[in-house]
């Protein structure tokens, strides 16, 4: 599990504000909420914030000017911003790489060969513990809890996207392909369809229906 | 009233009590580390775990709604393994440093531990370490100590009103800071220290001083404001080492401001230990007698007109009612305790008290703050305020501010307008809030002294009683008409008098040698500089400050820890202060001071005992003779004096510019000069 702490000296921007984009998402959220309530918007406004600082910078996280702003705009104590922003750890309160790498190391994925993706994560970019950002930038390392994909085990979430049934292998192709620039299609990476059984239809198929004995 | 039985005992609790408070009724002592009475309920210590009939589990009881007839225990063998399992959880990550930690001997942590602590540890892996915070300059943090049982977010949040301190990150790495460097902006942060039950933040000026139970308790009464606050001063030696709050709910609760808790390192700095003698324009040192010489030679045929006294802010009622008396013998009429100028009409008692009463704003339903901030002027009655606000809910308890306040008042307020303009707009119903005002069933107005003090005082007063009457705010079982003092000694000196008499000159008259010898009785709070050249001064008081800095004559007297005294709150309730420690080297009580000196100018005043004393303050004013003070109304409305000055329009300004350097003492203070420079004046602080 990822440690929590502030963002090291000299990375946190001076200024923060909500550009165009953003502001029509909030209008979206905050249309969802009484006025006297807008506080209940914290939560996806946060997730406004690190989008942007994605867009923006390359880098998807938080910094503290924008949990105040954020406080600002929902008229809230910045303290309960940061209470909130910290707690979750889908929230970036350092700055992360290009790409966020997050494997899942739950039982699942564990059995089915995850300790392979992390290696191969390692061995691509160069990051030797969980938490860590690759030199280049790219890439940061995350451990993640399960990620509730099971059945396509082992899964390695990069930024928003779930990439399943991988192994070793087929998780340093990912990573020279998101080097190379390009977004691979999520999903399996093997011929199997979302979360069908591998290797195509194990039951309900035509011919492989047995006709009862006796019955010719 | 809802019945219930706590161990085989029965007892009625109003309904909607928690079973904790069940079992307090019923005498048991319900182990407990976030549950606190006058803060929101957390239940997330566990450690007030208790049995309830028809419950499979034991349950949290602080926060256990009751009901009907519902039996719980107390003292079962599944109570105690629950309570046992909850502490050696929490002893897991607590350091075991109570050696060093300045909460040992008054830690709630360690005496639970005492009762629910098992003998040895069966947890073997690392503790978890926290870094420690910067809350300031008087909270110290030592976060490893923590166990989080949020007691300090909720009082900063919900009493203080200041919701700078947090929760951050989740599970084992959850930590309580405010998450960036800064100091707690609230005037009430001392309250940090008591409400943590364990050595997590203790008291920053106090760190490593002295042990709980080294101290001498003496029960006092805080002077830095008019609230009144009760304190209990603890004392080593002959050094008052803290002080800390003493519960009264009619009060203070259990609050005590900063300025009265910190001020104590300022009790034994520049003070004034022996008699000093101007000689040839230098002060020399000199025997009681000589001093006593020098002011008695100097008073011969000087007529009563031009000899004068002021009192000054922290007098005992015992010292003012004696330097009055001295007074009247020389013939002077020339005594005022007004350093600040304000006007009174002093003709009513409720013309000049906080007649609604603190605990009384929990039953108001409307305020209308007339020049003044209560968060600066009286922080503990500022936190009552805010307790009506909450309770009341969103709009519940509408609060109207003449005059801007130049801080977060810590409650949504209505500036109505910058000067007293605004109270004719109310008069004749033109400003929406009148409606407000009129439409309450027990509205009060607090006038301060922004207001009183300006030349206009008076009218100003007058016009917020007109206001009261015509609200309604003013009826045989309600007195919505309040006047919030800033001075301790105040009240006592209005109800005793301590004014000019008929053609006497007030403070004001007093100066630019307005009389020929001046006795200060511990008053530095008006332009000393504007004395008269010629003007002979004697200066009565404990620390070395503006007045002494003027005087011709020092007489060392004792400070509110020193001697048994009577004050006076804003509410005009009358207190009992007793002595912590003896006065340093020479100093000796003010009082017997003056009657000593009456006795060399031959003018003996007729006590010898302080009780004596008290029986002539009680022939003086009544008040002094009752002690229990009660919330009253009157039926008579009759106004209070308009004095001679209309009312102007211009603005009304705050009274305190400073709220850490408000007094002689803490001036002296080097915690209350260190927070001034952190709060008031960052920019010096920064620039140095």
């Amino acid at each position: 599990m990822s440690v929590q702490s502030d963002a090291p000296q000299g990375a946190e921007p001076t200024h923060f504000a909500f550009d165009e984009d953003s502001e029509r998402q909030i209008a979206t959220v905050l249309a969802k909420y009484p006025p006297e309530r807008k506080a209940s918007g914290v939560l996806p406004l946060l997730y406004i914030v690190q989008k942007q600082m994605g867009r923006a910078t390359g880098s998807a996280w938080i910094p503290r000017v924008a949990m105040d702003v954020v406080a600002e705009r929902l008229e809230m104590a910045p303290i309960r911003v940061y209470e909130v922003a910290t707690f979750y750890l889908m929230f970036n309160t350092t700055p992360i790489g290009r790409y966020h790498l997050q494997v899942c190391t739950t039982t699942s994925c564990w059995l089915r060969g995850s300790d392979d993706v992390t290696a191969a994560c390692k061995a691509a970019t160069g990051i030797t513990s969980f938490g860590e950002t690759s030199k280049d930038g790219l890439f940061t390392l995350t451990e993640v809890e399960c990620l509730g994909a099971c059945s396509n085990a082992p899964i390695l979430q990069v930024d928003d996207d779930y990439y399943e049934d991988l192994d070793g292998p087929r998780t340093l192709e990912l990573i020279e392909a998101l080097r190379r620039g390009e977004r691979p299609t999520p999903g399996p990476t093997i011929a199997r369809m979302a979360c069908a059984p591998a290797g195509g239809r194990k039951v309900l198929r035509e011919d492989a229906v047995q006709k009862p004995q006796g019955q010719e | 009233m809802v019945k219930v039985t706590v161990d085989g005992i029965p007892v009625e609790v109003a309904a909607g009590s928690s079973a904790l408070q069940a079992c307090e009724a019923a005498g048991k002592e319900i182990p407990r580390f976030c549950y606190h009475e006058r803060l929101s309920v957390a239940g997330n210590c566990r450690m007030c775990m208790v049995e309830v009939s028809g419950g499979r589990k034991p349950v949290a009881s602080c926060g256990f709604p009751i009901n009907e007839g519902m039996q719980i225990f107390t003292d079962t063998e599944v109570v105690r393994r629950a309570r046992r399992a909850v502490m050696e959880f929490l002893l897991i990550n607590h350091p075991l440093d109570c050696p060093i930690c300045d909460q040992g001997g008054e830690c709630d942590l360690q005496d639970q531990a005492f009762g629910y602590g098992a003998d040895h540890t069966r947890y073997h892996e690392n503790k978890r370490a926290v870094t420690d915070k910067y809350l300031g300059p008087l909270v110290k943090t030592v976060m490893t100590r923590c166990i989080q049982c949020t007691r300090c977010i909720r009082f900063s949040t919900e009493i203080a009103g200041v919701p700078e301190l947090g929760g951050i990150s989740r599970g084992e790495n959850l930590e309580i800071t405010n998450y960036v460097e800064k100091a707690l902006t609230s005037e009430l942060s001392g309250n940090l220290i008591d409400i943590c039950p364990v050595g997590a933040l203790t008291s920053q000026p106090y760190a490593f001083t002295a042990r709980s139970w080294e101290l001498k308790r003496t029960d006092s009464i805080d002077v830095c404001d008019a609230v009144g606050t009760n304190i209990v001063m603890q004392a080593r030696g002959a050094a008052v080492l803290r002080i800390v709050p003493r519960i009264n709910d009619e009060v203070n609760e259990e609050w005590l401001a900063d300025k009265g808790r910190f001020v104590v390192d300022g009790f034994r700095r520049r003070r004034l230990d022996r008699p000093w003698v101007r000689v040839d324009g230098r002060l020399q040192p000199a025997s009681w007698q000589d001093a006593f010489a020098t002011i008695a030679t100097r008073l011969k045929d000087v007529p009563g007109q031009r000899i004068g006294a002021i009192a000054g802010d922290m007098c005992d009622a015992e010292s003012m009612m004696a330097l009055k008396d001295l007074m009247e013998t020389l013939g002077s009429p020339n005594i005022d305790c007004r350093q600040d100028g304000a006007k009174y009409d002093t003709s009513r008692r409720d013309f000049y008290t906080f007649n609604t009463g603190i605990a009384g704003i929990e039953d108001a339903d409307a305020l209308l703050i007339v020049g003044s901030i209560p968060r600066q002027e009286a922080p503990v009655l500022n936190a009552r305020i805010r307790k009506r606000y909450l309770a009341a809910g969103r709009g519940g308890f509408p609060i109207g501010m003449i005059g801007a306040p130049n801080a977060d008042p810590t409650y949504a307020v209505d500036v109505l307008g910058q000067g007293p303009d605004a109270l004719a707009a109310l008069a004749d119903g033109t400003h929406p809030f009148a409606d407000v005002l009129a439409g309450a069933k027990k509205p009060m107005i607090i006038v301060g002294h922004g207001a009183l003090t300006r030349p206009d005082g008076q009218a100003i007063a007058r016009a917020c009683w007109d206001l009261a009457a015509k609200v309604g705010a003013i009826s045989p079982d309600w007195h919505g008409f309040n006047v919030l003092h800033t001075a301790a000694s105040r009240v006592a000196g209005l109800d005793l008098g301590f004014l000019p008499g008929p053609q006497g000159r007030d403070v004001a008259g007093m100066l630019d040698g307005g009389v020929d010898v001046l006795w200060l009785l511990g008053a530095d709070e008006f332009p000393t500089d504007r004395i008269g050249p010629e003007t002979f001064v004697v200066y009565q008081g404990h620390h070395g400050d503006a007045g002494a800095a003027r005087a011709d004559v020092i007489l060392p007297g004792t400070l509110y820890a020193e001697k048994p005294g009577t004050y006076t709150n804003t509410e005009g309730r009358v207190q009992e202060a007793f002595r912590a420690v003896m006065p340093p080297g020479d100093a000796r009580e003010d009082w017997r001071i003056l009657r000593a000196f009456s006795e060399v100018a031959g003018r003996k005043l007729p006590y010898d005992t302080l009780e004596a004393l008290r029986a002539r303050m009680v022939q003086a004013s009544p008040v002094f003779g009752h002690a229990a003070w009660s919330r009253h109304g009157t039926s008579d409305t009759t106004a209070p004096d308009a004095g001679t000055v209309p009312v102007s329009d211009a603005p009304l300004r705050p009274v305190i510019s400073d709220y850490y350097l408000t007094h002689a003492v803490c001036r002296a203070s080097p915690t209350m000069e260190t927070c001034s420079g952190i709060y008031v004046h960052p920019a010096i602080e920064a620039a140095e």
